[in-house]
């Protein structure tokens, strides 16, 4: 290998690992205050470009992707509402199989209402040809937006639960709910909170990344999983592990691809098995931090 | 003892409880997606429009409607009804409608044997129309055999007419010949090393080997080979790797919505040699997702796509300009190459059964075996007993793609 | 007392002749080859209602041991060993009689393993398989251990899709009948349907009686502790591992036999078998079936996958599973069987409050 192919599959890594990162990320907003791993955050993402595309017909670019994540947001607290909250005292167990079960209602009736055809966004900037040389490797304008977004995401989320009265409330919640409730948080709507904004950020995700990846009805799963080993992997519940991660397992099939295309998908989830076996606290997190979630 | 009678008369209601959930959750999402949602039953064009009154003539259908291939079986399934429903209108075969059962196989080989066990002993159809993939074709050939039920697939792989088993056809163009136009064509431009990428389906896979064997025919080698996922979202690691090997140009050879990704990365990775597609790229949906990119993208397609650009005297053109200005107008979305084969499957049955002049199956499928020169969408049919394709080379036309729209490719 | 939980073994044999009759009078039997197929699926219910209901354990990759099953079935009966005839290997099986020499309907001569050697082979490699991950992923808790399932599932999902003996997309078609004894055998052909609609049936009774017999036993006992309090069971000196890992490795075995048998039955195996959607299906049955109830579990596991095959569902299929899944999880987590207010009135008839 030489210098520019090393850096053309390091892009590719970069490329393909920000978008599990942004992905991931979802994943652990509502799993910080749940303890829920939302298996229709895919679906979100999905939902999100569906709409954006839907929208662009008749709005401008900006227009209809705020709208896509209005719509988007809106309907991860409709179903926060009616089929999470119903479910009392459950185990977080019954909450995941709910989310799973959401995931093939929303794919299948997304399939019923855009049909199998495959949509993707106009490029943000430029077009599809117009790329960026960085060490003799070509980069697509695009990559910027979607490393971009992430950063902006990760950074404006981390401000949020900080310094926000609602951010630092719902990471209240997210530690002791009972005691959080006894210091007057509204927790319910908290968590209606946290479905609402992972969905709004899928929707983002969604479609910045949709010029890129092209959107289908059934793309949701399979990167809703990626986006789950990147959880894992990154500590579940922790943005700047979950960034790494990304970079991480992106780089990794990136560089598998160039010994062996047929089992890169296999070889991610090998990573995330003996991830859960051997420290399923996550590489990036210190186990004593996750311990205290016992969720 | 009480209890148990308890149980099972409890479960007796949950089952009817859920069987009745099922079925009213059935009907149609809209008017215009009507196909797409084939029910259970038989969902043939209505009766009353139809001005054909003699007996019906039961044809079954099993196209992936969903799943992974949805996006062969949607448009199949939405063809084979307006078919039908024109058929009928005008009259049926000989005075009798058809009444077309459409099933879902959901792209699964073992629903697809279990429909394909239900329309041939219980619906006791004459034909089947169908699957639209190898695998769940390859699952059900045998059946169809046994059973004695014609099978016109919609699906390419060639070991579906090869070994011929005498009740088995298939309407797609053969694999060889598609690479053979690829490989000529390549020749000559020039071109003598290539890099190859397919997906990991049936459909890539069988256009990997079929290059493999061919190349040397045309004296051209095949530095690399890669397979890539239907559902990957980024090629630009595989393709990195094609570039490595310095080739002249590459075939990319799929079906799947991911070979709009291939123009475009290989733009992003400034990978500027030619590329060609397969046949598989016969949807300009896919031209749409790739963009600009796709622009000079060189393969080769039956003539349906490019239909209006055809000299008036082309035999195909009426017949492809009807066709696709029908689907257009009906469906509110452009004509595949993939609704095009149900066409043609269905096309082919309704000549044989009034060449036949029965619809006794042993006599169609004789009539079916002698069909020759019949204009589908795909090219000229000429069936034989060894042949149960009938395609030639002949039934593709070199394509590229200008200003994101197809065009006849001229050699430079 | 014991021989109690066996009577529904019987009506239930009694209602599966009186089923015969019925279509027979009906002139429907072509039902039984759903029904046939509906009883091989539903012999992965019954084991994963086994781990997840008595046991306490979910699991995500059922399909992956289906698909397991099924794969191995068909790769050794299908895969030509003639130009290996004379290695020494092949000449030992031959000699064993563990391989046979057949003819597919297009005349080709085929040397392949016996469906038997085969159906064994198969338990044994899922057996074995079960073990590995089980023994790593059975110490994980709740949602870890569901994730681990489904990666499981995904691996051999895209090990069935890239590797070329396996037919990768295509899957693997032409597997001939399982000869069994004499002239019964596992056939999806029209004239041996009564046969095997009896024959699957015979197999999921047999399934029930062992799962049963598991339940009421001492392990059954010790299962349910683990399943109320793993710590209490513990600290009592119940192995909770050793049963945990036990009942995962005999789950995989019956979702095995559930693969290898449907592969024989309908000539057939493809990659969409190995798929979460699968596997997901497989949960939702046991959920409505009733978390911890067997005959709950076999009758769903029958009768939704009848509906499904039959394509009742229509391309609402996926959807149906994903609804019954919410649904059921909502509103009756401990299943459609299990809602309290049945629960009661079964109690008031009789014993049944232990369960």
């Amino acid at each position: 290998m030489n210098l520019p192919q090393i850096v053309e599959y390091a892009r590719s890594g970069i490329t393909v690992g920000s978008i599990y990162a942004i992905v991931a990320i979802g994943f652990n907003i509502i799993y910080a205050c749940t303890g829920i791993i939302n298996f229709a955050q895919g679906e979100f993402l999905i939902v999100g470009a569906m709409t954006a595309i839907s929208l662009s017909h008749v709005l401008p670019l900006p227009a209809a992707i705020a709208g896509a994540v209005l719509v988007t947001a809106l309907l991860g607290g409709l179903l926060e509402i009616v089929f999470i909250r119903p479910v009392k005292n459950a185990s977080v167990l019954r909450l995941i199989v709910v989310t799973i079960g959401l995931s093939i209602v929303i794919r299948e009736a997304m399939l019923h209402l855009w049909g199998e055809t495959v949509r993707s966004l106009p490029y943000f900037t430029g077009t599809a040809v117009s790329t960026v040389t960085i060490l003799g490797a070509g980069v697509s304008l695009q990559v910027f937006w979607v490393l971009g977004v992430s950063a902006v995401i990760v950074a404006a989320l981390t401000l949020f639960f900080r310094f926000t009265l609602t951010g630092r409330a719902m990471r209240a919640c997210a530690d002791d709910r009972m005691a959080a409730r006894l210091c007057g948080i509204n927790d319910r709507w908290m968590v209606t909170l946290s479905f609402m904004l992972s969905a709004g950020i899928g929707a983002l995700a969604g479609c910045v990344i949709s010029p890129v990846t092209q959107t289908q009805y059934d793309m949701g799963a399979p990167l809703a999983i990626k986006g789950f080993t990147v959880a894992i992997i990154g500590g579940l519940g922790n943005s700047m592990g979950a960034v790494a991660a990304g970079l991480f397992l992106g780089l990794l099939e990136a560089f598998v691809t160039s010994q062996s295309s047929a089992y890169k998908e296999a070889v991610s989830i090998v990573v995330l098995l003996l991830i859960l076996v051997f420290r399923p606290s996550g590489l990036f997190t210190r186990s004593d931090v996750s311990a205290l979630r016992t969720a | 003892m009480r209890t148990k009678a308890l149980e099972t008369l409890s479960l007796c209601l949950a089952g009817i409880l859920l069987a009745g959930s099922g079925c009213k959750k059935t009907p149609t999402p809209a008017p215009q997606k009507k196909a797409e949602a084939p029910s259970g039953k038989a969902a043939p064009a209505p009766p009353v429009k139809s001005t054909a009154q003699g007996e019906p003539i039961k044809v079954g259908a099993i196209f992936a409607v969903t799943g992974g291939a949805a996006n062969l079986g949607g448009p199949e399934a939405k063809t084979a009804e307006m078919f039908v429903e024109k058929l009928n209108g005008a009259g049926g075969i000989n005075g009798r409608p058809i009444q077309l059962v459409i099933k879902d196989s959901a792209t699964t080989p073992t629903q697809a044997v279990s429909l394909a066990k239900q329309l041939i002993e219980e619906d006791k159809v004459l034909a089947i129309i169908g699957p639209s993939t190898s695998g769940e074709t390859m699952a059900i050939k045998n059946i169809c055999q046994e059973g004695k039920t014609i099978l016109l697939s919609c699906a390419a792989a060639e070991t579906i007419v090869n070994p011929v088993a005498s009740y088995v056809f298939k309407t797609p163009q053969k694999d060889s010949d598609a690479a053979r136009r690829i490989l000529q064509t390549m020749k000559d431009a020039g071109i003598t090393k290539v890099g190859v990428v397919t997906s990991n389906d049936g459909f890539g896979i069988a256009g990997g080997d079929q290059l493999k064997a061919l190349k040397d025919e045309y004296g051209i080698t095949i530095a690399a080979i890669e397979a890539y996922d239907a559902k990957e979202t980024d090629l630009t690691g595989v393709l990195t790797k094609v570039k490595g090997a310095e080739v002249q140009a590459v075939i990319n050879w799929s079906v799947v919505p991911a070979q709009a990704l291939i123009a475009k990365n290989m733009k992003q990775i400034g990978f500027n040699v030619p590329l060609f597609q397969s046949h598989g790229f016969g949807n300009i949906r896919y031209v749409q997702a790739g963009g600009e990119a796709t622009n000079g993208t060189i393969f080769p397609c039956g003539r349906l796509l490019v239909a209006d650009a055809l000299p008036a005297d082309n035999p195909q053109k009426k017949l492809l300009v009807d066709y696709k200005s029908s689907y257009e107008t009906r469906y509110k979305e452009d004509a595949s190459t993939f609704g095009g084969h149900a066409y043609d499957a269905l096309l082919l049955l309704t000549e044989a059964i009034k060449k036949a002049g029965s619809t006794d199956t042993d006599k169609v499928r004789d009539a079916l075996e002698n069909l020759k020169g019949v204009v589908g969408t795909g090219g000229i049919f000429n069936l034989s007993a060894a042949d149960h394709n009938g395609l030639d080379q002949n039934a593709f036309e070199i394509l590229t793609v200008v200003d994101g729209k197809f065009a006849v490719y001229q050699k430079k | 007392m014991r021989l109690r939980i066996y009577y529904p073994v019987l009506a239930t044999a009694v209602l599966i002749v009186l089923l015969h009759l019925a279509l027979a009078y009906a002139d429907a039997t072509y039902y039984m080859t759903q029904i046939t197929m509906s009883a091989y699926y539903a012999l992965v219910v019954i084991g994963l209602c086994l781990l997840m209901g008595y046991a306490g354990q979910a699991s995500l990759g059922h399909a992956g041991f289906f698909a397991i099953g099924g794969y191995t079935a068909a790769v050794l009966t299908t895969y030509n060993l003639r130009p290996y005839a004379d290695a020494p290997f092949v000449s030992l099986c031959r000699a064993l009689g563990l391989t046979m020499q057949w003819k597919d309907l297009y005349g080709t001569d085929i040397l392949s393993f016996t469906p038997w050697a085969a159906f064994g082979s198969a338990l044994l490699l899922t057996g074995l398989i079960a073990l590995v991950i089980g023994a790593s992923v059975i110490r994980l808790k709740g949602h870890y251990l569901a994730m681990a399932t489904l990666g499981f599932g995904l691996i051999v999902y895209r090990i069935a899709l890239g590797t070329p003996v396996l037919g990768r997309a295509d899957g693997i078609s032409n597997v001939p009948p399982f000869h069994l004894l004499g002239s019964l055998q596992v056939n999806g052909r029209a004239p041996f349907r009564i046969q095997n609609y009896y024959l699957a049936w015979v197999v999921v009774l047999i399934a029930m009686v062992l799962a049963l017999n598991l339940v009421h036993s001492r392990v059954g006992r010790a299962l349910r502790s683990i399943h109320e309090n793993e710590e209490a069971a513990h600290s009592l000196g119940v192995n909770t591992y050793r049963y945990k890992l036990a009942v995962f490795v005999l789950s995989a075995i019956f979702a095995a036999m559930g693969g290898a048998l449907l592969t024989h039955y309908s000539g057939s195996i493809g990659p969409a078998e190995a798929t979460v959607m699968k596997s997901v299906r497989y949960v939702a049955i046991v959920a409505v079936g009733g978390m911890a109830n067997l005959w709950g579990a076999m009758v769903m596991g029958i009768l939704l996958n009848f509906l499904s095959l039959r394509g009742v569902f229509g391309s609402f299929d996926d959807t149906v599973f994903g609804a019954i899944l919410i649904m059921m999880m909502i509103f009756a987590p401990q299943g459609l069987l299990r809602v309290p207010r049945l629960r009661a009135l079964g109690s008031l008839v009789s014993r049944r409050s232990h369960a």
